[in-house]
């Protein structure tokens, strides 16, 4: 397992996103897959330095990942306020936009995106969430015609 | 993230180059709002050089559609989207919130 703590600030979302997606094409996933990983783990940082640090700068992301051939599991840790998403209402993605709240909706990629989220929280360590994808394993060929 | 916006007679075309996310969303909000207060409602989004859009960038589109369409003056259309952010759009439910063209010729077109 490899971590990285990245600071709690939206200039960081973009070597997160990238640090998820090496280690996605390390689990050789499909190109589709790595891309809703960036996604996702994008949606988890934001929406970590928005809700759990309530601003930017207040505290690092610490980010894990598990690699094996075809999974990719994704931990991000931070210590900022308790989330518990169960207090998130699902947005309807069939209402006209207009009238929409503008909350949720990075929670809800994360699980349309993902094939599993977790989300825990202790008083020691903090928020921890924990996302999987398995994605289409390449064959060595494919994953040349990919690059 | 770049952003380029030419007047051409009947509309706006926006050129964006880059990718749309927490981070770079609020600098495209306010060249949006910016527009649309200096009076111009027909605007035409050219995506083909965004590489990634998060729901922060969804939403900057749909607060644009949501003034440009007051009064029925005006809309935000987009052109050249990659299937990447087409996905997203549809996940977030609001491609039926927006006209999308292959090209921007035919976006700059429609208006």
């Amino acid at each position: 397992m490899r971590s990285i703590a990245f600071p709690g600030r939206f200039s960081s979302l973009s070597e997160i996103r990238e640090f998820f997606a090496r280690a996605a094409e390390e689990a050789a996933l499909d190109e589709k897959s790595i891309c809703e990983v960036e996604l996702a783990v994008d949606e988890a940082a934001s929406n970590i330095i928005d809700h759990a640090y309530e601003g930017e700068g207040k505290g690092d992301i610490e980010c894990s990942c598990e690699i094996e051939p075809g999974r990719l599991e994704v931990i991000m840790r931070d210590h900022g306020k308790a989330f518990n998403p169960e207090k998130v209402k699902a947005p309807n993605t069939r209402n006209n936009p207009r009238r929409r709240k503008q909350r949720g909706l990075g929670l809800h990629f994360m699980k349309s995106l993902m094939d599993s989220v977790e989300f825990s929280f202790s008083s020691k360590n903090g928020n921890e969430l924990r996302m999987v994808k398995i994605g289409k394993v390449l064959t060595d060929q494919e994953h040349t015609q990919q690059e | 993230m770049e952003i380029l916006s030419t007047a051409l007679k009947r509309c706006v075309l926006i050129n964006i180059n880059g990718r749309i996310d927490s981070e770079t969303a609020p600098h495209l909000q306010k060249a949006l709002n910016a527009l649309i207060d200096e009076g111009n409602y027909k605007l035409v989004l050219d995506l083909s050089k965004v590489d990634f859009i998060s729901s922060a960038g969804l939403w900057v589109l749909v607060n644009a559609q949501k003034k440009c369409k007051r009064f029925n003056r005006g809309e935000v259309v987009l052109a050249s989207i990659s299937q990447r952010i087409h996905d997203a759009l549809d996940l977030a439910g609001f491609i039926p919130y927006f006209k999308v063209f292959e090209d921007t010729a035919k976006a700059v077109g429609s208006f």
